[in-house]
């Protein structure tokens, strides 16, 4: 697309709408939202991105390299998150059997294992999205 | 064939009979005395904070008390974007092999 007034105001917004993203999966514990729902606002921000400013630079932005790391990963992340608890002697995917220390209510940090695994599932989430977007468009 | 269609209305008129009257005797809607409001909504509501720490109790409720369903929700879509990346790439080399 050559629009330049839709270049230049999503060259404005594309920022935020990414920092807001992760701002939703960092604090899905203390506010509204989750992981899910920061997940989608990331990947969109990069659907955005690449629909406006073409699927090349798109890509340049996003290499397959760090789409299949993540696609990857991030479900081990979350296996991992869960293995804490069996070091510890406790059930898989526990949080506070595992004794871990849950912090002052409302805080970044609180809730222990909780911040974490949704760190893993907003990444997953986000590049799931723009994974499937990048295969469908090219497949024109 | 048009004593089939007769058979699929008969069947059909049979499962909506046997449907609504399933649905008949179900407790009433919103009731507080419901078997749904059982001693786990109530454990949640009361409990959430203590037990995870976490201000949002939807949260609590996905990443913590549900954390084994969440993890194989990623697993779901890890397997949706393989199935898509299988069916639509290779689909395209098959053909230009051909």
């Amino acid at each position: 697309m050559k629009d330049f007034i839709l270049k230049r105001v999503a060259s404005i917004i594309l920022p935020f709408v990414f920092i807001y993203g992760i701002y939703v999966i960092l604090h899905g514990h203390v506010s509204a939202g989750g992981s899910f729902a920061g997940g989608i606002i990331v990947g969109l921000s990069f659907i955005a991105f690449s629909t406006i400013y073409g699927i090349d630079k798109g890509r340049a932005k996003l290499p397959e390299k760090v789409l299949i790391f993540t696609e990857s990963y991030g479900t081990l992340w979350y296996g991992i998150m869960g293995m804490v608890g069996i070091f510890k002697g406790v059930p898989f995917l526990t949080n506070k059997l595992a004794g871990i220390d849950l912090g002052v209510p409302g805080a970044l940090s609180s809730a222990g294992l909780i911040s974490l695994i949704g760190l893993g599932v907003g990444i997953r989430v986000a590049s799931t999205m723009v994974t499937l977007f990048f295969i469908m468009v090219e497949d024109e | 064939m048009k004593l089939r269609n007769l058979l699929i209305l008969l069947v059909i008129l049979l499962a909506t009979y046997g449907t609504l009257i399933s649905v008949a005797e179900l407790p009433p809607y919103g009731m507080p005395d419901n078997p749904v409001h059982n001693q786990v909504s109530e454990r949640y509501i009361n409990r959430a904070l203590d037990d995870t720490g976490a201000l949002n109790m939807v949260t609590s409720i996905v990443l913590d008390y549900r954390a084994y369903d969440t993890m194989f929700e990623t697993v779901v879509l890890f397997t949706a974007t393989l199935a898509v990346v299988i069916t639509l790439k290779l689909s395209n080399k098959g053909v230009s092999n051909k």
